[in-house]
């Protein structure tokens, strides 16, 4: 990541190949219920706990739509700068499946209810564009769990009927770095909104992953292959390296790529074909009769554009703007809503760049060694901040405040106790300072001499005797002013 | 005392509030009949039990200002019922018992109206003759040969036979309005959304509407006030106030405009319809009404466009049915596609199988524009048709069917022939309208014949009344003569 100029190609055996891709993320909507009915959505409940008639299909059970999961939908919608539709229409995707009880997917095909928007990547290369084609809402499905009996199939439908946003990206991604920096956007554009949590691991958010490869100065795009559902980054960064590696190596050799939809298999490292074009499903879109068209009001969408939070982009360049950070430092401060809630608590109570470097710094070191988030970090904000205040003040120094923040990690205590109890605070009087000196300089007549003789290296013993005999506490550069003084006459 | 259960539903609904007959004894004369016509095959499940009961707990504190009190009524076996299998007349369900009450259902009860019984249908309501029900078909009490129609054949024949006071059906294409006009009953289709669709066995979601099946048009408009209502579990029901229907029926209808479509005079269509239109004309027309003649010029696409609509519907709705979670399973397979199969060739009937075909092809890829898409294109003209007409006219009389009732197994072998049988009422379900069918007359054979007001969106009081009007005037008189007793 440390490259400051976009080098992702791959070189064939003939051809040096730029590598296209497209994503398709489905996030879960963050709702106490599913998209068409009452039943709850928390993750980990006993499985078929939380399933209505409507969730599992009864006869005559009708779909009724979850006006909060719209209101999230378009929520994400403005965060990803995109138009929102007014009128938008359900239709039924149909394939059977022993976890979609139905026989069909309420999804929405051809008119979804947010249109194009877009996403900006800050690469080390520069900030960079993504296309957002469309998001729509559908429902998930539910699980079926074949490892559990040796010849049969359990199916479980906690999660049939849970709201999902299928976000899709327009073909512009060129890297597995690119597609890391994009998901995490994503993931803090919906976080910040507080559409969808983005937990990966709950399958909160998974991916469907779109890749070609086209010769270096080719207009046209190459075939693609659709890898489905991958559940982490690091799985879809692997599968675009593979799948591009085996593109490449097939079109060098003459061959040509099939259009087609394929598996990765994390175990092997390797992308698996799972149907053709031709075998694809027929999946007979068509509008759900049973849900009207879905129409949204300019004023709703006006409403909701009032009650949206600062997004990453714009709290970013507020950052940069009042708080003087550097560009890196603004994009890692706004990453989460929490860490930059927690910066500009800290930077309103004291010295804005300094708090910035020391959270950078030791706090995520401490957070990320303890797996801890900030959100249950052992230093609240308000100590840090007096943390941060006494380094600037120079009331102790950074090598001390190392040793404060360390107890304040065990204590959780105030740092301005912790300094006073244990005498912490640096020595800044230059009269104390100045005896401290002579009375080293006395003790160390022939290495003065040999100071003034040339050897000036000796500059150091002299501060390091200096720190020993005030316990570290002596102000590093009133002790440099005043032995130079010393030293000289 | 058995004359009662000949009487109209009004007029036993004022017996029980004169108290001079109690909800049990009323009860056990229509159980006592029922178990005698076993051999009209209408009803799939009596639910004797329950009714006495039920009647029991009423006869001790009868709420006689309900609109139904104490009421026995089957219905057709289409309404989830909670507690009492609900068949949908396929192999499928044979043996499905919800634990939910359909809407509509529940409003009856809630009324005073007891559960008697679950109807004989079409298998999913697809037929217009009951031939197609895995229980057997349905025969009509107007004579041993003929079919009651369909659906809702099971209910119209259970009416016309007085197994029950009245009944409720559903119409997607006709299933109402056809067996009401082969049983001399008078069936509506209300306006698509006013009756709430939450518990009934869908068959094709934009279509399908449950409407009352009754012997006079009063005893219509007191079910129909009794079902109607807006339902927030229905995202199509339509929300607006309830209506006193039987309330405010009249006879007047002076100066009302009656449209008269030119297109529904069809080739080869018995002179006797013909002139049963004439006769409904002439006596509206002398109750004061304008006979207007009218053009709906997209009639002739109604049934095509239907026969690719509902079918498409249909495909999707049944594909729940796939022996996973509830009703059949095929004992046979060896993976879950096998099972999958096996099931649905096992469970569904012939004519289930060939709308399912019908519906996935039209869907399918590559046919989607040519059909369903211009299918859909062609329903809005023919709404269009009607908005436009109902400009000029208030309501619009045709006849409810191409002819009167037919002879079992007369048609099962011609598909086409027995789609015809829609032709007058499809339309209606495609424009979302209410239409009522109303008994007109017999035909050579004395089978009865309907005709069908067709009215405005939400414009149910005015047809009611038109055909109370007209139902005054008519003389119709249905020759049941209990032959199979």
């Amino acid at each position: 990541m440390s490259k400051d100029k976009f080098d992702y190609y791959i070189e064939g055996k003939k051809n040096k190949y730029e590598v296209i891709i497209g994503l398709e993320v489905h996030a879960q909507v963050s709702s106490n219920s599913k998209l068409f009915s009452g039943s709850a959505t928390k993750f980990g409940a006993e499985p078929n706990s939380q399933v209505s008639l409507i969730d599992s299909a009864f006869p005559g059970m009708l779909p009724v739509i979850n006006k909060e999961c719209i209101n999230q939908a378009i929520r994400t919608g403005l965060g990803l700068n995109a138009k929102i539709n007014n009128n938008s229409v359900f239709d039924r995707k149909n394939y059977f499946y022993a976890d979609l009880p139905q026989g069909y997917q309420i999804s929405q095909y051809k008119n979804p209810i947010v249109g194009e928007g877009k996403v900006l990547l800050d690469m080390p290369y520069g900030s960079k564009e993504i296309g957002i084609e469309r998001l729509h809402l559908e429902q998930d499905a539910g699980k079926s769990i074949h490892d559990m009996d040796p010849t049969n199939t359990y199916v479980d439908l906690n999660r049939s009927g849970i709201a999902l946003m299928e976000i899709v990206s327009k073909p512009d991604l060129r890297s597995p770095d690119e597609v890391n920096v994009y998901i995490k956007k994503l993931r803090t554009i919906m976080r910040y909104l507080g559409t969808c949590d983005g937990n990966m691991q709950e399958g909160s958010l998974r991916a469907d992953v779109n890749v070609s490869v086209r010769k270096i100065g080719d207009k046209k795009l190459g075939t693609r292959c659709e890898i489905k559902n991958v559940n982490s980054i690091k799985f879809m960064q692997m599968a675009i390296e593979y799948e591009s590696n085996r593109q490449v190596e097939m079109l060098d050799d003459g061959k040509k790529i099939d259009q087609e939809t394929r598996l990765f298999d994390t175990k092997k490292n390797e992308t698996r074909s799972m149907r053709s074009k031709e075998d694809a499903h027929d999946y007979r879109y068509f509008p759900d009769p049973d849900l009207l068209p879905l129409k949204i009001e300019q004023k709703l969408i006006d409403e909701l554009k009032k009650t949206l939070p600062e997004l990453p982009d714009n709290k970013k360049e507020r950052f940069i703007n009042d708080y003087g950070l550097n560009s890196y430092e603004a994009n890692v401060l706004v990453s989460e809503k929490d860490i930059s809630d927690y910066y500009e608590e800290v930077a309103k109570l004291s010295d804005k760049k300094l708090a910035a470097t020391w959270m950078m710094g030791d706090l995520f070191a401490m957070l990320n060694d303890k797996g801890l988030n900030i959100s249950n970090s052992p230093i609240s904000a308000k100590n840090f901040a007096e943390l941060v205040r006494s380094i600037k003040s120079g009331e102790i120094s950074g090598r001390i405040a190392k040793e404060v923040f360390e107890i304040m990690v065990e204590s959780g205590e105030n740092p301005k106790k912790i300094i006073e109890s244990k005498g912490m605070k640096q020595q800044s009087d230059p009269k104390e300072l100045e005896k401290i000196i002579n009375e080293i300089l006395t003790k160390n007549k022939d290495k003065v001499d040999q100071y003034k003789s040339g050897k000036e290296k000796l500059f150091g013993f002299f501060v390091g005797q200096v720190m020993k005999q005030s316990g570290g506490k002596a102000n590093p550069q009133l002790t440099n002013e005043i032995l130079k003084k010393l030293l000289k006459g | 005392m058995s004359e009662i259960i000949k009487k109209d539903l009004s007029e036993i609904i004022e017996l029980i509030k004169k108290k001079e007959i109690k909800s049990e004894e009323l009860t056990n004369l229509y159980i006592d009949k029922v178990n005698k016509s076993k051999k009209l095959n209408s009803y799939i499940t009596t639910c004797f039990e329950n009714a006495i009961q039920k009647a029991k707990e009423f006869d001790k504190k009868p709420n006689i200002n309900s609109l139904l009190p104490g009421i026995p009524l089957a219905v057709k076996d289409l309404f989830c019922t909670d507690g009492f299998k609900t068949t949908a007349g396929s192999k499928m369900l044979k043996n499905f018992i919800p634990k939910y009450e359909s809407t509509i259902t529940e409003n009856l009860w809630k009324e005073g109206a007891i559960l008697l019984g679950k109807l004989n249908c079409d298998e999913y309501a697809m037929g217009s003759s009951n031939e197609t029900s895995y229980f057997g078909n349905v025969i009509n009490p107007i004579a041993e040969n003929t079919v009651p129609g369909g659906s809702s054949g099971g209910s119209a024949s259970a009416l016309a036979a007085n197994l029950t006071p009245a009944t409720i059906g559903t119409d997607t294409g006709g299933s109402i309005r056809q067996p009401a006009s082969f049983t001399g009953t008078v069936g509506l289709k209300p306006t698509y959304g006013l009756c709430s669709r939450w518990g009934i066995v869908a068959f094709a979601s934009s279509l399908d509407q449950a409407g009352p099946m009754t012997k006079s048009v009063k005893d219509c408009s007191i079910m129909l006030e009794a079902m109607a209502g807006f339902d927030k579990k229905d995202s199509t029901s339509i929300e607006k106030k309830k209506e006193n229907y039987s309330k405010n029926l009249k006879t007047d209808i002076k100066g009302l405009k009656i449209g008269i479509p030119k297109e529904y005079r069809v080739e080869n269509m018995p002179k006797e319809i013909d002139e049963l239109w004439n006769k409904g004309k002439n006596i509206l027309k002398e109750l004061g009404a304008d006979i207007i003649d009218i053009s709906l010029p997209h009639t002739k696409y109604a049934l095509p466009t239907y026969y690719i609509v509902a079918p498409a519907e249909a495909s999707s709705n049944l594909a729940r049915y796939d022996g996973v979670k509830y009703g059949y399973r095929s004992s046979k397979g060896n993976d879950l596609i096998e099972m999958y199969e096996n099931t649905r060739s096992e469970g569904f009937g012939d004519e289930v199988k060939r709308r399912i075909l019908i519906g996935t092809y039209v869907l399918s890829s590559g046919y989607y524009d040519a059909y369903y898409l211009k299918a859909q294109k062609v329903r809005q003209l023919i709404k269009k048709d009607f908005d436009e007409n109902f400009g000029k006219v208030d309501a619009i009389l045709t006849p409810s069917t191409p002819s009167s009732a037919f002879k079992i197994g007369e048609k099962t072998n011609d598909p086409i022939s027995m789609y015809l049988n829609d032709i007058f009422t499809v339309p209606v379900n495609l424009a979302g309208l209410p239409a009522i069918s109303v008994p007109a007359g017999l035909d050579k054979k004395g089978y009865p014949l309907g005709l069908q007001l067709i009215g405005k969106t939400l414009d149910e009081q005015n047809i009611l009344n038109v055909a109370y009007a007209f139902e005054k005037n008519c003389n119709f008189k249905n020759e049941i003569k209990n032959w199979w007793l």
